[in-house]
């Protein structure tokens, strides 16, 4: 029995171990595109779960704020929001000892000027001549920082970085490719299973052969009908309708299979009887074959619907890559290499392209699931 | 184009297949009893309504393009001129060709067998352990994301700066912790691989877990039961009994993710683009496609050598489909 208990703290152990792994890399993003911008380009983003010592730099405010005042020129202000939270600790005013000041003391520029700070990061600055410089001096403080988290980069990302249009682009390209190939599939799958024609076992066989078939081996090919098709109608070659169709091409094999592998186990005495009542074929359909499939639609749609969402190739290939076509997977990819550095903007984006996959995620796992271990295969 | 225009052209879209197969049918069971006496004929009509969109469809964008791309192969780069094997002969001269199979064959090689190692082990774990179900859905939910998102996360994980700047990438703030100069992972040659490839078993682990998990609850529990009170350990369990168990679950979950691996373009797209030596087939073809105008000769011979790739996979599962077909 004690053996039993050690193996079991070991294999609990282990699977935390598996865990933290697992959920680091993405709880890091989450938490990067919460923060605040500058931080996050200072400091690592597990810093940012306590309080911290930052050290940073400001600039105070110009000529155009002074007033006077008890015979002083002051320009008076605030570092930051006192909503951050933020504690300084102590001050300088070269780079060189950005720790000279603490706070209560006043420090003295070279000018003379004088300048006072509070924790909170209100200032005063005086002087006995007038301020003649547009831009303030700067100011480096060392403060605490309290767990701060922000939805500015979600407002920046959305509304000007053009991931909201991706994102609506996104669902105008998953949608309809997800609904096609599930009408036009479900007709299919049930002739291949209950209606007798010639060439049935054939039809089937390259269904099975199609599974596998790289998508790479359509792309030039498609490509090139595309153009065209566009070039003899003076239409762009590249467009909505043409991705849905690509889309539905290269998802029709696995969904055909997968529903025809679940039509097969409905019981054919049901089909007979409603047959001999003098259903026609389509009655059957609607009435029957539909209602008995529904969790079978939501397990394939989910499948099909998150390999469109996350999809680049075809996005890639099949679309323009202008702000009313790109989507998410290519808005990123164009934002890895334009906005490389801007890491409040990528994990930001990121997340937004995550939303919907992690909301169907959480919400439907069951079918998500289910309708992978139906067995997908996937060209 | 407007937000309005896209929601009305999507709505139009799917309502198209919809009216197609309503209002032939209803046409057909209308009218097709009634005139069409022989019921063979309203039949095979019927078959051919139910078939023709999705027959029209694989047949557009699988059957002829599986033909022509081989086709393509054969001829320059506009598809014009018969150029005979000039195309495969410049593929196994060309370095990045060469680089591209390499570094292909590592990725079947890693990502397939530990991500089925992984997937295997957790399940196990998962299995016995009370909060298992928690532990499952968190390590399969890489598989919800996109490639290219996953990208961003581990390119985050990866970041590097000069040594002389605090370090916002975790793997190198670890390693400077330690006391290790910091590296640029994804330009070191040869390893850059490897991270890439750690990015794809984090995901596809997830696969391979759920669909073990799936395929534990059909062990018989009996069966453990006796091999414990024989006093097997934990272990011995697991290779004596689970592992013969899954030998098909074990294999199907083998090819599933080599035939994923077989195309991946995503991961490396957004990370390196191919840079570093990290090329593999479908980047290169992807490459092909465009550069210099795009060489459909030299991108067809790309396409069909990660389709070769597949066929041992495609044979198998035919024969093994015929195999049904004779029960």
């Amino acid at each position: 029995m004690r053996k039993l208990s050690i193996s079991s703290i070991l294999s609990q152990l282990l699977l935390l171990f598996f865990v933290i792994i697992w959920i680091i890399p993405t709880f890091g993003l989450f938490i990067s595109s919460l923060r605040d911008k500058d931080l996050l380009a200072i400091s690592g983003w597990w810093t940012s779960l306590t309080t911290t010592k930052v050290n940073e730099i400001y600039r105070m405010s110009g000529m155009d704020s002074q007033i006077e005042e008890d015979g002083y020129f002051k320009i008076k202000g605030k570092l930051f929001d006192e909503n951050s939270g933020k504690k300084i600790q102590s001050f300088g005013i070269t780079s060189k000892k950005i720790n000279e000041f603490n706070i209560g003391d006043i420090a003295t520029f070279k000018d003379e000027s004088e300048v006072f700070l509070d924790e909170y990061g209100n200032y005063e600055w005086r002087s006995k001549i007038q301020f003649k410089k547009k831009k303030g001096k700067r100011l480096f403080t060392t403060s605490l920082s309290p767990p701060a988290f922000t939805f500015e980069n979600y407002r920046e990302v959305l509304f000007k970085e053009g991931i909201g249009r991706a994102f609506v682009n996104t669902m105008a390209v998953a949608l309809p490719s997800t609904l096609i190939p599930l009408i036009i599939c479900s007709f299919f799958a049930y002739s291949l299973t209950w209606m007798k024609f010639y060439g049935r076992d054939t039809l089937l066989a390259i269904i099975i052969a199609s599974l596998v078939v790289p998508l790479q081996m359509s792309l030039i090919p498609i490509l090139t009908i595309y153009n065209d098709f566009g070039a003899l109608f003076g239409v762009a070659a590249k467009s909505y309708p043409g991705v849905w169709m690509a889309h539905t091409g290269f998802g029709l094999a696995s969904t055909t299979f997968l529903l025809r592998n679940f039509l097969k186990s409905l019981p054919n005495e049901m089909m007979e009887a409603a047959k001999v009542d003098g259903a026609s074929h389509y009655d059957i359909f609607l009435r029957i074959i539909i209602p008995l499939s529904i969790p079978a639609f939501a397990s394939i749609f989910i499948l099909q619907f998150l390999w469109c969402w996350n999809d680049l190739l075809v996005g890639l290939v099949f679309l323009d890559q202008v702000p009313s076509e790109i989507i998410l997977t290519a808005k990123l990819k164009e934002l890895l290499g334009s906005r490389g550095e801007n890491w409040e903007i990528l994990t930001t984006g990121a997340f937004v392209s995550m939303t919907v996959p992690l909301f169907i995620f959480f919400a439907l796992q069951r079918y998500f699931i289910r309708g992978l271990v139906a067995g997908s295969v996937k060209g | 184009m407007t937000i309005l225009n896209l929601v009305s052209i999507v709505f139009l879209g799917v309502l198209f297949f919809l009216a197609y197969f309503h209002i032939s049918n209803y046409i057909l069971d209308a009218y097709g009893k009634k005139t069409l006496k022989v019921y063979n004929f309203e039949n095979s009509l019927r078959v051919i309504v139910f078939i023709a969109p999705a027959f029209i469809v694989l047949f557009i964008f699988i059957l002829y393009p599986v033909f022509e791309t081989i086709r393509l192969s054969f001829y320059d780069k506009f598809g014009r001129e018969f150029v005979g094997l000039y195309n495969y002969k410049w593929a196994i001269n060309d370095p990045e060709f060469r680089r591209s199979i390499f570094n292909n064959l590592v990725w079947l090689l890693v990502v397939p067998t530990l991500s089925t190692f992984f997937g295997l082990v957790i399940a196990n774990l998962a299995d016995r352990i009370w909060w298992g179900s928690i532990a499952k859905s968190i390590i399969f939910m890489p598989m919800a994301i996109s490639f290219v998102g996953a990208g961003v996360i581990w390119k985050f994980i990866y970041e590097y700066r000069g040594p002389e700047n605090t370090q916002i990438g975790l793997l190198n703030a670890i390693i400077v912790s330690f006391g290790y100069e910091p590296q640029a992972w994804l330009t070191i040659p040869i390893w850059n691989n490897f991270f890439l490839m750690a990015i794809m078993i984090w995901i596809q682990t997830g696969l391979a877990l759920v669909i073990f998990s799936a395929a534990l609850r059909g062990i018989p529990k009996e069966m453990i039961e006796a091999a414990r009170i024989d006093g097997a350990s934990e272990l011995k369990i697991f290779f004596s009994i689970i592992i013969p168990y899954l030998e098909q679950t074990i294999l199907v979950i083998w090819t599933l993710i080599t035939i994923i691996v077989l195309r991946i373009f995503d991961i490396i797209f957004a990370m390196t683009n191919g840079e570093w030596q990290t090329g593999v087939l479908a980047n290169l073809m992807y490459d092909w496609m465009f550069r210099g105008g795009g060489d459909s000769g030299r991108g067809s011979v790309l396409a069909i050598v990660i389709m070769i790739g597949v066929i041992p996979i495609l044979a198998w599962n035919l024969y093994k489909h015929r195999q049904e077909q004779k029960v």
